[in-house]
């Protein structure tokens, strides 16, 4: 079946795409997680809080315009001006700075030592906080995004797959967009932490606290800047899936669907993160199109990364490229 | 002057070895279930009992169960709603399959139900820990919301897709369905309260509960000294679900009534449960109480203050209960992270000496 086989290959380059995105997220963890062991679960919603910066800056809104005018009576909302993208990102990156710094020195500092499941559950505390602070800040109702990102079916690879197969794909100029951009990002994070002094602390303090601690590293800083480099990575993946389905809640639950994609790929291995990202995305879409529609009554997306995750951690514990557990008395 | 362990002499094991050792403690426990048991059911109404003293109660025995696991064994779980949920549909199936039998049965079937879900689901903890199994705990939670939702035998073919409780009762009470009165709902609610926290107070001080804080502070240790990971860990996950599913079957059938499964049991529920125990103390019964406590009274007090008194706009007032929440966490897990729990047993212990501390 020639036909059924393109709908494969064009659901697998679907798939792939989806998984650039999920592997955006997923990086943001592994950065948080390699330099400071804290478990970032509210990476997904500083995904969101950065969308919801981005989209009320660009707009002009007036930030706590509801809770002022509630508390105070009076009725501001916009400024009435409307910023450029380029800037608005600026602006945006700035605050995402200043939560990384509030974060390290209200919250972390404090939890210095503790053991790593308590960290987790402060970050989903801090997960409701900036949650609650987003929408309160922007207000909860949908917001479109737009910075100038391409959208729409890519007509080349629909007119060339449609001479070679006679079926043309459908894939969106904004997933292209979004792969490039993640590979570039990746490439940078990279040259980043191995050329750079600032990179090279980082990998020291990832190494070993104590002994970076000793040869006059800041550990303060590297968080600081740890943080501010998982706001961008959470900017940029705000504005992927923004651009995608528009700014709402839903966003924070990507943080979810990188859960998995982390245990497959192993929580200290950027590679990892993304051989893991493409896994899951291929294989959750597959499996929809194979199993999942025509005989499960749909919707697998919503379980399969976990079970497959699941699965895969029962025999190997430490995911494919995370380092081996080694556990002492 | 109290809590005064002085004159307090015990010439018995039993004595020496009772849940409250100290007489006043001893007598403001019997005081507080006679005030449950036989002065409250006769002060409330409808409203009182809806919105603070069902969720409280039946939040009361999810944050039991999900204590047994988290705060004594150890192993952290974000599937909380996707077990309730089971026990809701277990609940559901039972009363509409055999619609003679008492709730009482139907409620703790439920439970022995999501009991054997919970140790399938527990079975990867022999291999994963942390928050490898935090995060495998979550393919419970949407595996099974979305099992709820797509196979249309749970819920009996309905149009909806939602399920709601047909009209039961216990004793020749109507305890389910439109026809309820405020006490019934009150009393049988309670009773799997007082038998859960007389149950998990009990296991935990026993050899079992020894064995899951063994596995909790140090697993390997704990197998080097005889402690058998396998039965230690099921028994938490087999434990905490049975209670977990009691709360959820109760949730439905005799709180809400109608269910529609991803919007009730979802992560948020699994989330919220955990927040109850962080902030009334992890490993502690009386921390599970003060902590459903806590989070039921906060939404309530914030929507008096904020849009009765203050009169400001209903979803502000949400936003910041997420703020106020979340914030929460964040300080209880800085300044106090045994919870409420230990804000009471430091008070208590500054009540032995009062007035004279020095």
């Amino acid at each position: 079946m020639p036909e059924q086989l393109a709908f494969a290959l064009e659901v697998t380059a679907n798939g792939l795409m989806a998984g650039v995105l999920y592997a955006l997220v997923a990086l943001g963890f592994v950065l948080i997680y390699k330099a400071s062991g804290i478990f970032n679960y509210a990476q997904g919603v500083m995904a969101l809080f950065a969308a919801l910066t981005l989209a009320g800056i660009m707009d002009g809104q007036v930030p706590f315009s509801h809770l002022i005018n509630a508390v105070f009576g009076t009725d501001v909302h916009h400024f009435g001006w409307n910023v450029p993208a380029f800037l608005a990102i600026l602006l945006t990156m700035v605050v995402m700075i200043a939560l990384a710094y509030v974060v390290q020195r209200l919250v972390f500092r404090h939890l210095v030592g503790q053991e790593p499941i308590i960290l987790f559950m402060a970050t989903i505390g801090l997960a409701y906080f900036l949650e609650g602070v987003g929408d309160l800040m922007w207000g909860s109702d949908i917001k479109s995004m737009d910075v100038g990102l391409p959208q729409g079916i890519n007509t080349w690879i629909d007119e060339t797959t449609f001479e070679v197969l006679g079926y043309g794909f459908f894939i969106d100029n904004l997933d292209i967009v979004a792969s490039i951009i993640a590979a570039l990002l990746v490439i940078g994070l990279v040259m980043f932490a191995q050329y750079t002094k600032q990179g090279r602390a980082m990998r020291a303090v990832a190494d070993d606290h104590q002994a970076a601690l000793s040869v006059g590293v800041s550990l303060n800083f590297i968080w600081i800047l740890v943080w501010s480099l998982a706001g961008f990575v959470a900017l940029v993946a705000g504005i992927m899936w923004g651009t995608k389905s528009g700014v709402q809640f839903s966003l924070s639950l990507i943080a979810l669907k990188a859960l998995p994609v982390l245990m497959l790929g192993g929580f200290t291995s950027i590679p990892g993160a993304i051989v893991g990202g493409l896994i899951i995305g291929v294989g959750e879409k597959l499996f929809e199109f194979l199993i999942g529609a025509p005989f499960l009554g749909g919707a697998t997306e919503n379980w399969f990364a976990y079970m497959l995750a699941l699965i895969f951690l029962v025999f190997r514990p430490q995911g494919l490229f995370g380092e081996k557990i080694i556990e002492r008395v | 002057m109290l809590y005064r362990e002085s004159g307090d002499f015990s010439s018995t094991y039993a004595e020496d070895s009772q849940t409250f050792p100290i007489k006043f403690d001893r007598y403001r426990y019997y005081f507080v279930l006679f005030v449950a048991i036989f002065v409250i059911p006769f002060m409330i109404n409808d409203y009182w009992v809806n919105s603070l003293f069902l969720p409280f109660l039946i939040y009361a025995i999810a944050a039991i169960g999900l204590n047994i696991l988290v705060g004594y064994c150890g192993q952290v779980s974000l599937g909380t709603g996707g077990f309730m949920a089971v026990g809701a549909y277990a609940c559901y199936k039972l009363m509409t399959s055999f619609p003679d039998v008492s709730m009482l049965v139907h409620v703790l079937l439920s439970g022995l139900i999501t009991a054997a879900v919970g140790v399938l689901f527990g079975l990867p903890s022999l291999r994963i820990k942390g928050f490898y199994l935090a995060v495998a705990t979550l393919a419970a939670q949407f595996f099974l919301v979305w099992l709820f939702n797509r196979v249309p035998w749970f819920y009996n073919y309905s149009a909806s897709g939602q399920i709601s409780a047909p009209e039961r009762t216990f004793l020749g009470i109507n305890i389910t369905g439109a026809n309820t009165q405020a006490w019934a709902t009150y009393l049988f609610c309670l009773m799997f309260v007082i038998f859960s926290a007389y149950v998990a107070r009990n296991l935990t001080r026993g050899s079992v509960g020894r064995k899951w804080m063994a596995i909790r502070d140090m697993d390997i240790a704990a197998e080097i000294i005889g402690v058998n990971p396998l039965r230690a860990k099921l028994t938490a996950f087999a434990v905490s679900s049975f209670f977990i599913g009691i709360s959820g079957a109760l949730f439905f059938s005799i709180y809400l009534g109608a269910v529609e499964v991803g919007e009730v049991f979802g992560i948020q529920k699994s989330f919220l449960v955990l927040f109850m125990i962080i902030i009334g103390g992890l490993g502690s019964i009386f921390g599970s109480f003060a902590g459903a406590a806590f989070l039921v009274l906060l939404p309530v007090v914030l929507k008096i203050v904020g849009v009765d008194w203050l009169g400001w706009p209903t979803d502000i007032v949400a936003h910041l209960q997420l703020v106020i929440v979340g914030g929460l966490i964040i300080v209880f897990l800085i300044a106090e992270p045994h919870g409420l729990a230990q804000l009471w047993r430091v008070a208590k212990e500054k009540l032995r000496l009062w007035p004279f501390p020095h």
